[in-house]
C-alpha cells in the first residue's frame, strides 16, 4: 500500500472515479431534469441544466404540482415535522427506557427489556395493521401526532443506550449519590452530557429513518394538509392518462433528499465520534 | 469531624454472608485503615459506612448517629474511588464544585472552596482541564479535593492508590499523610498493600474472610500478630512458619531436626509436651558464625535486592523451607551450610488448632 506505483494509482482512481460517477449520474439526471421546462425534458431528454431552475423550484414550493393540492412547502414542513418528532421522541423514550432498564431494580425489568428486545425482530409492517387500528381508534389519523408517535418506540436506540450506560462505571453513580444527587439529576447532569456523541449519531440515523417514513404516512393520512414531502412525490406520479409535471416532480425530489444530505454533511464528525469513541 | 462506630456489623448477599460481625470504634480525627486480601470484605465494609451497601444486621454511627438508614449524602461522607469515578464531561473545577451545588451552597463560597482546595492540591493551574486531559496522579488529586470542598465528617477512601505507578503512588501517600495531619478528618482507608497501610494508618483493622482478625497500631500489629492470618499477612517477605514441639519443661522449643531454642524466662508451662506453629520474620534471622542459638541452613535461591538479599532455603533434613532477609549483599553458592542466628524476643508462638498467638 505504501509502495508508488503510479499505476496502480491511476488505476484504483479511475475504479473509484467511475464508481462515484454510476452512483452520482441518477441524481445528475434528477437534477438536470428539473431545471427544464416539460416540453423540453418529454422531447428529448437535455444533458446540460437548463434555465428554468429557479422558476420550476419556486413553483414547486409555493404552488406544488396539479392534483396533489398541496406545496413542496408544506409537504416539507410535514416531514420536517414527523422526522423532528419521530427522532426526538425515539431517543427521549430511549434514553428513559435505558435508564431504567440499566439503573432501576423492579420486578420483571429482565422481561421488560427482553420485550423491548423482541421487538428488534419485528419489522414495521408486521405490527402495521394493528398499529393502525390503534391509532384509528384514538383518533390521531390525520394528524402530526398520528403520524409521530407511532413510530417513536425504538428498540434499536433502547438497546444502544443500554449498552453504552452499561460501560459507564457504577462508581459514578455511587460518587454522584455521595455528592447528594437524585436518580434524575444523575440522568440530566451525568449520563446525558456523556451520551452526547451518541445521541448526535443517533440523530442523523433516527432523522434519516424518519424523513423517509413511507408506509406508514401513507396509511394514516388522507388529507393533503398532513402530506408528507414523499408521499407528495408518489401522488404527483398517479395522474393516470394525464402528463406527469417531470420538472416539478424532479425538483421535489432534489429538495426531499436536500434535508437528509444537510444533517449527514452538517453532523458528520458527531456522527463518527459517537460510532467510534466513548467518553469515559 | 466525627467519631465513627461500627457495631457488630454483618453483611448477606442473597444467603452467603461475608461480613460476620465486625466492631470497631473509630476515634475523632482517627486515620483507620482497613487491610486485607482481595475478597475479605474490606470494600464491602467500606460501603456499608457509606451508605452503598445495606447493613444487614448491626449499627453503624457516625458522630453519635445510627446512619443505618441514611442515603450516603445524608451521612456526611465524602470518597475517594479507586478509579476515581470524575465526571468525565466536567471540568476539575466543576468536578469539584458539584457536591456543593447539590447542597445548594452560595456561589461565591462554592468559589472560595474549591479555588482553596485546588490550591492545597496544587491543582490551581489546571481548574479548566477535563479529567481524560489530567495524569493518573493529578486525577487522583481531583478526586481528594471533590472531597476536601465539601469538609465532611468522614472520609473515606477505597484503595485509592491501585491504579497509580509505584513511584506516583508512594509520593500520593505522602501526601495523604500530610493532608490527614493538616485537615485532622476522621479517615477510614481501604486497601490491600501493607506498605501504604503501616505508613498512613494510626490504627490497622486486618481483615480475613469477613472478620476483623485484629485491630491495632501498625507496630503492635507487627510486632504481636494477633494469629496465624495476620502474622503471614503483614511484613514482607512473609513470616516463615514451622511445626515445634514445646518441652516438657515449658522453657525450650524442639525444632525440626533436634534443634533446641531455650524461651528467655517465659515458661509456656500449659503447653509441655505440646506440638505448637512457630513463626519467625526473616528479617529476625541473622547470619552469625559463633551464636548459641544458631542453626544450620542451607541455601536454595538467593534474590539480591541491592540493600537487601533474600535467601529462601531450608533447615534440617525434613526441609522445612525458610526465607532470610540479610541485610547488604550476600553471595552464596547453592548448597552452601550457613549458620543463622535467632532473636529470642522476635518468636511467635501459634496453637496449632485454633491457629491464635501464644502468649508466654
Amino acid at each position: 500500500m505504501v509502495a508508488h506505483r503510479p499505476f496502480q494509482t491511476f488505476v484504483t482512481h479511475g475504479i473509484l472515479i467511475l464508481g462515484a460517477l454510476v452512483l452520482a449520474f441518477p441524481i445528475y439526471v434528477t437534477f438536470v431534469a428539473s431545471t427544464h421546462t416539460i416540453e423540453e425534458v418529454t422531447k428529448s431528454f437535455p444533458l446540460l441544466p437548463g434555465s428554468h431552475l429557479v422558476e420550476n423550484y419556486l413553483r414547486a414550493l409555493t404552488v406544488g404540482p396539479r392534483d396533489v393540492g398541496a406545496t413542496v412547502g408544506t409537504m416539507m414542513l410535514n416531514s420536517l415535522i414527523m422526522a423532528l418528532g419521530i427522532t426526538f421522541g425515539k431517543i427521549s423514550i430511549s434514553l428513559l427506557a435505558a435508564f431504567a432498564i440499566v439503573y432501576f431494580r423492579f420486578r420483571l425489568r429482565n422481561v421488560f427489556f427482553w420485550m423491548i428486545f423482541i421487538t428488534l425482530m419485528l419489522p414495521i409492517e408486521v405490527r402495521i395493521l394493528p398499529t393502525y387500528k390503534v391509532a384509528a381508534d384514538l383518533k390521531l389519523l390525520d394528524s402530526y401526532s398520528g403520524l409521530i408517535f407511532p413510530l417513536i418506540a425504538s428498540a434499536t436506540a433502547t438497546f444502544l443506550f443500554r449498552q453504552f450506560f452499561m460501560t459507564v462505571p457504577d462508581e459514578l453513580c455511587e460518587a454522584h449519590r455521595i455528592d447528594g444527587g437524585g436518580p434524575m439529576r444523575f440522568f440530566f447532569d451525568i449520563l446525558l452530557p456523556m451520551s452526547r456523541t451518541s445521541i448526535a449519531a443517533l440523530f442523523v440515523i433516527l432523522f434519516i429513518y424518519g424523513w423517509n417514513q413511507y408506509l406508514w404516512p401513507l396509511l394514516i393520512t388522507s388529507d393533503q394538509k398532513y402530506y408528507t414531502l414523499l408521499i407528495g412525490i408518489k401522488r404527483m406520479l398517479d395522474v393516470g392518462e394525464g402528463q406527469a409535471e417531470w420538472p416539478i416532480i424532479m425538483a421535489s425530489t432534489i429538495l426531499a433528499m436536500l434535508p437528509p444530505v444537510l444533517v449527514v454533511i452538517f453532523m458528520q464528525k458527531q456522527f463518527v465520534r459517537g460510532m467510534t469513541e466513548t467518553e469515559k | 469531624m466525627a467519631d465513627v462506630s461500627i457495631r457488630n456489623v454483618t453483611k448477606q448477599f442473597g444467603k452467603t454472608e461475608v461480613i460476620h460481625g465486625i466492631s470497631c470504634d473509630i476515634r475523632d480525627g482517627e486515620f483507620i485503615v482497613i487491610l486485607g486480601p482481595s475478597g475479605c470484605g474490606k470494600s464491602t465494609l467500606l460501603r456499608m459506612i457509606a451508605g452503598l451497601e445495606e447493613i444487614s444486621s448491626g449499627e453503624v454511627a457516625i458522630d453519635g448517629r445510627v446512619v443505618n438508614r441514611m442515603e450516603p449524602a445524608e451521612r456526611d461522607i465524602a470518597m475517594v474511588f479507586q478509579n476515581y469515578a470524575l465526571y468525565p464531561h466536567m471540568t476539575v473545577y466543576r468536578n469539584m464544585a458539584y457536591g456543593l451545588k447539590m447542597r445548594r451552597m452560595p456561589k461565591d463560597e462554592i468559589d472560595q472552596r474549591v479555588r482553596n482546595a485546588a490550591k492545597v492540591l496544587e491543582l490551581s493551574t489546571l481548574l479548566d482541564r477535563k479529567p481524560r486531559q489530567l495524569s493518573g496522579g493529578q486525577r487522583q488529586r481531583v478526586a481528594m479535593g471533590r472531597c476536601i470542598v465539601r469538609e465532611p465528617k468522614v472520609f473515606l477512601f477505597d484503595e485509592p492508590l491501585s491504579n497509580l505507578d509505584a513511584k506516583l503512588r508512594v509520593q500520593m501517600r505522602l501526601e495523604i499523610r500530610k493532608l490527614h495531619e493538616d485537615l485532622k478528618i476522621t479517615s477510614v482507608y481501604v486497601t490491600h498493600d501493607q506498605v501504604e497501610a503501616m505508613t498512613l494508618g494510626d490504627r490497622l483493622v486486618v481483615m480475613d474472610d469477613g472478620y476483623a482478625a485484629q485491630t491495632g497500631s501498625p507496630i503492635e500489629v507487627y510486632e504481636r500478630p494477633a494469629n496465624m492470618f495476620v502474622a503471614g499477612f503483614i511484613g514482607s517477605p512473609a513470616m516463615n512458619f514451622m511445626e515445634v514441639t514445646v518441652q516438657e519443661s515449658g522453657q525450650a522449643l524442639k525444632l525440626p531436626g533436634d534443634i533446641q531454642i531455650p524461651l528467655n524466662g517465659s515458661a509456656l508451662s500449659g503447653w509441655a509436651g505440646k506440638k505448637a506453629i512457630l513463626g519467625i520474620r526473616p528479617e529476625h534471622l541473622e547470619l552469625d558464625s559463633k551464636g548459641p542459638l544458631s542453626i544450620l541452613f542451607t541455601v536454595g535461591q538467593v534474590e539480591l535486592l541491592g540493600a537487601d538479599t533474600l535467601v529462601h532455603g531450608h533447615i534440617s533434613e525434613e526441609k522445612v523451607t525458610l526465607t532470610v532477609r540479610l541485610p547488604d549483599v550476600h553471595r552464596f553458592e547453592k548448597q552452601a551450610t550457613i549458620r543463622l542466628s535467632i532473636s529470642q524476643e522476635k518468636l511467635h508462638l501459634f496453637d496449632p488448632e485454633t491457629k491464635k498467638r501464644i502468649d508466654g
